[in-house]
């Protein structure tokens, strides 16, 4: 997506694309993987903002919370209660991998809504390695708890006839191998979706002159919104997270 | 009026991809209002089921997202 900004013929004076680019952070051009980018400045950015919430505010262990023990406390039970209620008590076991892969990916979309930031989150490379992540996991707990009876997923004991059972187990194979894409790409394209209507009504915005009072009370109308978004997409992600180490645990139907 | 047919083809296709997105909402809709009708009906029994709704929802969104992506992928990488 990076040319594209050149194109003169595309009537926006903010190119809604732009904020993606990955750019390297002490000049150059060439991206290497040992290169640091604003994407590497705005991961360390998440992984810094959830350590000052989550050990330092929560240091003090005080009875009565402070604002940031509380707000960890809160995170931190509500996670729990979610991976209880989904995933059972032997899910229990995968809650702190749970727990990071919410916080990091909350703290990188609420970060992301600062001006001028990046959002590392909607970009499909880091919600893939998360969504991949999950899922090779959820298989190798799948396979190492139930060894052969894991594929029990996919045969569907409750249809009639075996016909149906064969038919059932290929649409089950296909929905399996697409949860990486869709877990992926739910992330990544909610995010850029809102980042880019944010700066679509920025750049109406910069053209209207006088009459920016619209699109501004706009942006802070979809910016709310965009606030909402970012919270119920970490949930989502960390939930279906769940439900996937749920049939992971207990295969059978 | 300039331009290649190329890049026409282009224009036209994601915005047809974008029909697409219709459709996502359409289910979107259809899950939030029978969850909202369910839950009027028994409101004691609803608050377990917010996780099922939020399922439910990122379920029916996610093929939307797929199209808003053929879109993208139809305007910028092609």
């Amino acid at each position: 997506m990076a040319g594209e900004a050149e194109h003169g013929g595309s009537g926006f004076n903010i190119h809604p694309m732009d904020q993606f680019k990955v750019t390297p952070l002490f000049g150059g051009d060439s991206v290497h993987w040992y290169t640091p980018t604003n994407a590497t400045l705005w991961m360390l950015l998440t992984v810094l903002a959830i350590t000052l919430v989550m050990v330092v505010g929560a240091r003090g262990r005080a009875l009565i919370p402070s604002r940031a023990q509380s707000a960890a406390e809160v995170i931190y039970g509500f996670t729990r209660r979610m991976v209880e209620d989904v995933a059972g008590k032997e899910g229990m076991k995968y809650f702190p991998y749970i727990l990071t892969v919410f916080l990091f990916i909350l703290f990188a979309n609420l970060l992301a809504l600062l001006p001028t930031s990046f959002a590392p989150t909607s970009h499909i490379a880091v919600t893939g390695v998360l969504a991949v992540a999950v899922f090779v996991t959820v298989t190798a707990i799948g396979f190492v708890k139930h060894g052969a009876g894991f594929l029990k997923l996919f045969w569907v004991t409750s249809a009639p006839t075996v016909a149906l059972r064969i038919v059932l187990a290929m649409i089950e194979l296909i929905s399996y191998f697409v949860r990486p894409l869709s877990h992926s790409v739910r992330l990544g394209g909610n995010m850029m979706a809102g980042h880019a209507v944010l700066k679509v009504f920025a750049g109406f915005a910069g053209a209207l002159g006088l009459g920016a009072i619209f699109p501004i009370v706009a942006i802070v109308a979809v910016y709310g919104l965009e606030l909402m978004v970012a919270c119920i997409q970490a949930y989502v992600f960390a939930i279906l997270t769940c439900v996937y180490l749920n049939d992971a645990l207990h295969p059978g139907h | 009026m300039e331009g290649n047919i190329g890049e026409m083809g282009q224009f036209i296709g994601a915005g047809l991809a974008c029909i697409g997105m219709g459709g996502a909402g359409i289910g979107v809709g259809h899950v939030a209002g029978n969850f909202l009708s369910g839950a009027l009906r028994n409101p004691a029994a609803a608050g377990e089921q917010t996780a099922t709704l939020f399922i439910g929802i990122a379920f029916a969104e996610a093929l939307g997202i797929f199209s808003f992506l053929v879109a993208l992928l139809l305007m910028f990488a092609v």
